[in-house]
């Protein structure tokens, strides 16, 4: 864990990219870590090529989490839908790299695990809605 | 330079886990009590001897072993009620504290309690302590309240009267397990039962580290775990009043809690056994009482003062870092707290400053600490919590600092 709190991932906690909400969100999703209570919620504006023109989160917690989901905005602008339904974990390991412990790794997924029903939801349609 | 008193040195020798170093090579900082405490080798050697030599089941069998084994759990049950003060008839043995609140928010709460009745909690309440009562208002149509706590998180008593008026039940934290803050128990007690409620007490952190006599203190209910102070996990007690336990209905039914049994009915037996049913937790029980003598060699007294000076000390030395940000929760007078310190370091998240710590062998504990509704009124997502108990040092709290130094350092503050 020593190794985890770097520069790029402390200024990706103190200034996320992305963060705050969409005017209107074409896809929307939020979780919560209930053992630890950080919380994201992830919006995304989608074109009518299936396309992630534009995306925001909010939410609070650890800088593993905040950092993590602020990393993950980046790289999901310009990607289809359907590649951002199907983002292997592998994406966010890359991001912030060695040194996250196992008790931690929930923190780090949060973001993409919200990040991913957002997508998954507006692909297949939220069933309480329309 | 520190001292470390012969009598710590010895308890310290006292739990094998202590003198283990951690993956990375660093000193065991045990600073995460109110969680679950550490066992003493007595403890630990009680369980093997139970499984190794007279491993049976009780009240049943008429061999050496079972009578043995039940004669060592129901010696458990008199070292248990001795501690707080009770007759062993009095004590009914449960997993915990959890499990004690809920026993007695369904059996005596079903009956006792209905529409236009009200229950008062506190602000501090662990989820334990809330939601087993939120569940008997739902269920009975009972109002429940809450004594207010400052921004210390002390307790507000003026409008205790009013917060009273139509109380069947008060149900109280002796400790907060968040910001160590002590109840003001004579003064609830005498004025609850003046106003004809009730009072359960949540001694989770209460009777690990305080004196308790449950006749001094006038409570109705008891409830503590044995994992807290120094015994295994899945034992606890209940206290309840011999004339409220053998009015109540049983809990849980089945074998060992009957008098007698036909096919369309049955007879229940004497509390406490009336809320025992099923074979027990037998060699954790006879832990259990081997802990409290323990503690009671070492006696209350010396815990208390123990950990106040140790309190004192952490309440010292953290606050040389509010300058840089650390923010200390709770109440600042260690004579008013348990041993428990609450706080974060400037932006640092508490799970993160508890991540750095772990590298250093520091043990706290972060995060909400099941007191959801607090952190929220408070202002906190989450906090970061080092708590005492017998086996720990100012060389700990030492090792505290150190990690916060560290914590800065990692996070440029």
């Amino acid at each position: 864990m020593d190794d985890f709190y770097r520069d790029y991932i402390l200024d990706h906690y103190r200034h996320p990219r992305n963060f705050g909400h969409l005017d209107r969100a074409d896809a929307a999703a939020e979780d919560l870590n209930p053992l630890c209570g950080d919380q994201i919620r992830m919006e995304l504006n989608v074109d009518d090529d299936g396309v992630v023109n534009d995306v925001r989160f909010s939410g609070r917690g650890c800088a593993i989490s905040q950092a993590s989901a602020s990393m993950l905005t980046e790289r999901i602008k310009g990607m289809k839908l359907s590649d951002v339904a199907t983002l292997s974990k592998d994406v966010v390991l890359e991001d912030v790299g060695i040194g996250i412990s196992p008790t931690r790794m929930k923190c780090a997924m949060l973001g993409l695990r919200v990040l991913k029903s957002a997508a998954i939801g507006e692909i297949a349609g939220w069933p309480d809605e329309e | 330079m520190l001292t470390i008193d012969r009598k710590t040195e010895a308890i310290i020798a006292d739990f094998p886990i202590l003198a283990r170093p951690t993956s990375r090579g660093k000193r065991l900082v045990y600073l995460d009590s109110a969680a679950t405490s550490q066992k003493p080798r007595a403890v630990i050697q009680a369980l093997v001897d139970y499984y190794e030599q007279y491993n049976a089941n009780i009240h049943r069998g008429v061999y050496e072993i079972a009578a043995r084994a039940t004669d060592e759990y129901e010696r458990a049950r008199v070292k248990v009620a001795r501690f707080v003060g009770a007759d062993p008839s009095e004590i009914v043995w449960v997993r915990n504290t959890t499990e004690a609140i809920n026993l007695v928010a369904y059996s005596w709460g079903n009956v006792n309690v209905g529409a236009g009745d009200a229950i008062l909690l506190t602000e501090l309440e662990h989820h334990s302590d809330l939601v087993p009562w939120q569940l008997l208002a739902q269920r009975s149509g009972a109002e429940l309240r809450f004594l207010p706590v400052d921004e210390r998180g002390l307790y507000v008593l003026d409008d205790l009267d009013a917060l009273l008026d139509g109380c069947k039940l008060v149900a109280c934290a002796h400790v907060s397990n968040t910001l160590g803050t002590i109840l003001p128990l004579e003064t609830i007690v005498a004025r609850a039962h003046a106003a004809g409620a009730m009072v359960l007490v949540d001694g989770a952190q209460g009777a690990p580290h305080l004196p308790v006599d449950v006749r001094a203190l006038g409570v109705d209910f008891y409830a503590f775990s044995g994992h807290k102070m120094l015994g295994p996990t899945g034992i606890g007690a209940l206290y309840g009043r011999h004339a409220l336990l053998d009015a109540m209905p049983p809990f849980f039914s089945g074998g060992d809690m009957i008098r007698k049994v036909e096919y369309d009915r049955t007879t229940f037996a004497e509390p406490p056994r009336k809320f025992e049913a099923g074979t027990a937790n037998i060699a954790d029980a006879i832990a259990f009482g081997v802990a409290i003598e323990y503690l009671e060699e070492i006696g209350m007294p010396w815990v208390r003062d123990h950990e106040r000076a140790l309190t004192t000390y952490a309440l010292e030395r953290l606050a040389a870092f509010e300058s840089r940000g650390l923010a200390i929760y709770g109440p600042r007078d260690p004579s008013l707290i348990s041993g428990v310190v609450s706080f974060n370091l400037a932006d640092v998240h508490a799970h993160d400053l508890a991540s750095i710590l772990d590298t250093e062998g520091v043990c706290v504990r972060a995060g909400h600490h099941c007191t959801m509704p607090l952190m929220a009124k408070m202002g906190w997502a989450a906090t970061a919590r080092a708590s005492f108990y017998i086996y720990n040092t100012e060389a700990d709290v030492d090792a505290l600092c150190d990690g916060l130094e560290k914590a800065a350092r990692l996070f440029r503050i």
